[in-house]
C-alpha cells in the first residue's frame, strides 16, 4: 500500500506571535515552528497503516526551504521517502491542494491522509478541495472509537480499518460516532484524537538523514499557486479585562443578570 | 514594556546546530515534557527512581546515543550533549543514570571490553533492559581513587575480589557493576570487571537520608569474596588511567546536562520575578533583581557556547582533558549559583517543590563534587597550566 502523507510546517502555537510591519503578516524574526500536530497525528497513522499492510509512505510538504526539518522530523518517524515542493511565497489552500493534485498523479497513492486543519491558518480546506480535484471520495475528521489509553493505541493498532479497497473511518459528528467506508484510493483528514503521535527516536532521526527528499517547485509542476484569498489585515484578538471578584453567589446572580446579561 | 527577549535567543545556539542535532533536542525535550516532567518532583520528594522510564528511554536512543555499533546510535558528542541537556532541564537525578549508563558503563565496555563482552552487554542496556552501575569510589577513597583498597586475586581462571565502594548511582537496581580492583600495590595494577547481580559475595546497600539526587538510586556495593571468571575482566584496561577515561568521558555530558538545569532555574526566576507584585510593582522592575537575572544570564550564555565549542572540538578527536575539566569545573559551579540565585529570587516559593529550583539546587550540589570535585578539577588545570602538580 502506498500512502501519500501531507506535511506542514507551522508556527510554534506556543509562541507568542507577532504582527509584522505591514498588517498582513506574521513577524517572522525568531519564530520557532514545528510539524503541524494534525499532520503528525497523519503521519503516525500513515505509518501503522504501512507496518500493518507493507508498502510505503511518503511525506509532501510545501514551504520554504527549511521545511526540510519538518520533513525529516517525519521521515525520523519512520516515513520511508519525501516530497519537498519548495515555495517561499504566499499559499492559500486552493494553491496547496493543485500541487498535491500533481504529486497525487505522479505517485498514485492508494490513500492520501493530511490533517484535518493546520494550526496556523485554520482553513480546514486543503482536504476537501483535493479530493474535489481528484474526483476522489473523502472521509474527514477520522477518530478513533476507542480512548487514547486503550491497548490497541498502546500496541499501534491504526484507527483507520482498510480492507481490500475500502477505508472504514469512524468520525466524531454532532452527540454521537458517525462511520463512513470509502472506496480507495480516498483522501482521509485526521483529528486529533486518532492516535498518539510516536517521538522520533534518536537512531531514527541519524537514519532519516540518509532518506530521500526530492524537490520540486509550483514551476515544475506546472502549477500557479498565486493566492486566490487574500489578507486584507491581521488583529490580535483584544485584550481581556481584568476579572472582579464577589463577596457570595447572590452577588454573582446580580451581575450575571444586571451586566453579563447572560441568565435572566 | 518591551518584548523580553528568551534565554534561547540569547544563546542563538540553533543557528549552531545542524539539522540532525535539532531534531534530537526538539525530540528529547519533547520526551522529558511528556513524560518526565509531571512525575518528577513527587519521585523526588518520595526518594524515588522512576524506574519505568528506563525502557522508554532506551527506545528514544539515548542510552549509549554517542557510542558506535551494537544497537548504539553512534551520534555526536553535540547531539549527545544536547539530549543530557534537555534531560537536565528536568532533573540531574534523571541525566545522571543517563550519564552512568552511557558515559561510565557502557563506555568503558566498549573502550575496554572484549568482543564478547560487548556483544553480550551492549544491546540490551542501549535497550534499558540491562542497568549497569560503575564502582570506583570507595568509602576512604574519593578525589584519590588511586590509593583504593579494592583487590583481586588471581584464582585459577578465576579472580577473587574482596573490598568496598561507597556513592555508587544505581548500585542498589544494576543488573552488572564495572568494579575496579588493584591486583597489586600501585595505580598500574587497576583492573575492572564486570561484576553480575546474585553473584555470591556480592552485595548493595542503601544510603539513607541523601538530600540530593533523591529522584536517583545511590548505594553502596560490598565484595565479600566475589569470584568472578577470567572472562568477566575487561581485557584492554590497564591501570587508574582507564577508570580516569571513563570519567573524562562522562564529565562531558555532567557539564551539558548542569546547563540545562540552570536554565531551568533562571527561566523560573525570570518568569517568577516578572508575575510576582511586591511594593507596588513586579519584582523583574527592581533593579538589584534584574542584576541578579543578568549576572545569571552572563554566566549560562557564555559556558553555553563554550560547551558548544568544546563539544565539537570533542568530535574532532581534540579535546585534551584540561579543557574537560575546565568546562566540567565552570559549568558545575555557574549552574549551583544560578540555582541558589533563582532559589531566593523566589522568596519562600523557592524553597516548595512546585518552584523545582531548590530541587535543582540540592541536585547540583552533587555534580559541584562527583566526577572530580571543583578543587580536583581546578588541580587538574593548574597542573596543566603551570606543569607543577598541587595534588
Ligand atoms: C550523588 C552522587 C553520585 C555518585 N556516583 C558515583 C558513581 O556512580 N561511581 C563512583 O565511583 N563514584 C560516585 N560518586 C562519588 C564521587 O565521585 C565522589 O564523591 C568524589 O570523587 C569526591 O570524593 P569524596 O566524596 O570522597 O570527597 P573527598 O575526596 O574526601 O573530598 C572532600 C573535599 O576535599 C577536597 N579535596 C580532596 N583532595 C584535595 C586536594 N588534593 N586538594 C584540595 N582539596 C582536596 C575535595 O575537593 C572536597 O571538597 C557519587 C557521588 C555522589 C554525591
Amino acid at each position: 500500500m502506498k500512502i501519500l502523507c501531507t506535511v506542514k510546517r507551522v508556527t510554534d502555537p506556543e509562541v507568542k506571535l507577532k504582527i509584522g510591519a505591514d498588517q498582513k503578516s506574521i513577524a517572522t524574526d525568531n519564530l520557532k515552528y514545528v510539524l503541524n500536530p494534525f499532520d503528525e497525528i497523519a503521519v503516525e497513522e500513515a505509518i501503522r497503516l504501512r507496518d500493518k499492510h507493507q508498502g510505503e509512505v511518503i511525506v509532501v510538504s510545501v514551504g520554504p526551504s527549511d521545511v526540510s526539518t519538518q520533513l525529516r522530523t517525519a521521515l525520523a518517524m519512520g516515513a520511508d521517502r519525501a516530497i519537498q515542493i519548495v515555495h517561499a511565497g504566499e499559499l492559500d489552500s486552493d494553491g496547496v491542494a493543485r500541487l498535491l493534485q500533481k504529486v497525487y498523479e505522479q505517485e498514485k497513492p492508494d490513500v492520501v491522509l493530511m490533517g484535518k486543519l493546520s494550526v496556523d491558518n485554520d482553513s480546514w480546506q486543503a482536504g476537501p478541495l483535493l479530493a474535489e480535484y481528484l474526483g476522489l471520495p473523502q472521509a474527514t475528521y477520522a477518530s478513533k472509537n476507542d480512548s487514547l489509553e486503550s491497548d490497541n493505541e498502546k500496541n499501534k493498532v491504526p484507527g483507520i480499518t482498510i480492507e481490500g479497497t475500502t477505508a472504514t473511518v469512524v468520525r466524531e459528528a454532532d452527540g454521537g460516532i458517525e462511520t463512513l467506508k470509502v472506496q480507495l484510493p480516498a483522501v482521509i483528514t485526521t483529528d486529533l484524537r486518532l492516535n498518539i503521535p510516536r517521538y522520533p527516536s534518536l537512531p531514527n532521526i541519524m537514519k532519516a538523514k540518509k532518506k530521500e527528499i526530492k524537490e520540486h517547485t509550483p514551476q515544475s509542476l506546472g502549477v500557479d499557486v498565486t493566492p486566490k484569498v487574500r489578507v486584507l489585515k491581521f488583529e490580535l484578538p483584544p485584550a481581556r479585562k481584568a476579572g472582579v471578584k464577589v463577596a457570595d453567589s447572590a452577588e454573582l446572580l446580580a451581575k450575571l443578570r444586571s451586566e453579563a446579561k447572560v441568565i435572566s | 514594556m518591551s518584548t523580553p527577549v528568551s534565554l534561547e535567543e540569547l544563546i542563538a545556539w540553533t543557528s549552531l546546530l545542524s539539522e540532525e542535532e535539532r531534531l534530537v533536542r526538539a525530540s528529547v525535550a519533547r520526551f522529558v515534557r511528556d513524560r518526565c516532567q509531571p512525575i518528577i518532583a513527587g519521585c523526588f520528594e518520595d526518594g524515588e527512581f522512576p524506574k519505568q522510564l528506563i525502557p522508554e528511554l532506551g527506545a528514544l536512543g539515548v542510552l549509549g546515543g554517542n557510542l558506535e555499533g551494537y544497537g548504539c546510535p553512534g551520534m555526536s558528542a553535540v547531539a549527545y550533549g544536547l539530549a543530557c541537556h534537555e534531560i537536565e532541564a528536568c532533573d540531574s537525578g534523571l541525566r545522571s543514570f543517563v550519564s552512568v549508563q552511557t558515559s561510565l558503563v557502557m563506555y568503558a565496555i566498549h573502550r575496554f571490553g572484549s568482543e564478547a563482552q560487548k556483544r553480550k552487554w551492549l544491546p540490551e542496556m542501549a535497550a534499558g533492559r540491562v542497568i549497569g552501575c560503575f564502582g570506583l569510589t570507595e568509602p576512604d577513597h574519593g578525589s584519590d581513587p588511586g590509593g583504593m583498597k579494592t583487590r583481586a586475586k588471581r584464582d585459577g581462571d578465576f579472580w577473587r575480589l574482596n573490598g568496598s565502594k561507597l556513592w555508587i548511582t544505581n548500585a542498589q537496581i544494576a543488573d552488572i557493576a564495572v568494579v575496579w580492583a588493584k591486583t597489586g600495590d600501585d595505580e598500574k595494577s587497576v583492573t575492572g570487571f564486570i561484576v553480575e547481580r546474585g553473584a555470591e559475595g556480592f552485595s548493595a546497600t542503601d544510603i539513607p537520608r541523601k538530600l540530593s539526587m533523591r529522584a536517583s538510586v545511590t548505594g553502596g556495593l560490598s565484595l565479600d569474596d566475589v569470584r568472578v571468571s577470567e572472562a568477566s575482566r575487561l581485557p584492554e584496561a590497564r591501570g587508574l588511567g582507564a577508570p580516569l577515561s571513563c570519567l573524562n568521558n562522562a564529565r562531558f555530558g555532567v557539564a551539558f546536562g548542569v546547563l540545562g538545569a540552570a536554565r531551568a532555574c533562571l527561566e523560573q526566576a525570570i518568569a517568577y520575578t516578572m508575575g510576582r507584585t511586591q511594593f507596588g510593582v513586579p519584582l523583574a522592575r527592581k533593579q538589584l533583581v534584574q542584576q541578579e537575572l543578568a549576572d545569571m544570564a552572563n554566566e549560562v550564555v557564555k559556558a553555553s557556547l563554550l560547551s558548544l565549542h568544546f563539544a565539537r572540538l570533542k568530535d574532532e578527536g581534540k579535546l585534551s582533558p584540561a579543557q574537560v575539566s575546565l568546562l566540567k569545573r565552570n559549568n558545575c559551579r555557574i549552574a549551583l549559583e544560578a540555582a541558589r540565585k533563582s532559589r531566593a529570587l523566589l522568596g519562600a516559593n523557592g524553597v516548595s517543590g512546585d518552584y523545582h529550583v531548590m530541587r535543582h539546587a540540592m541536585n547540583l550540589e552533587s555534580t559541584y563534587t562527583y566526577e572530580g570535585t571543583n578543587e580536583i578539577h581546578a588541580l587538574i588545570l593548574g597542573r596543566a597550566l603551570t606543569g607543577e602538580s598541587a595534588f
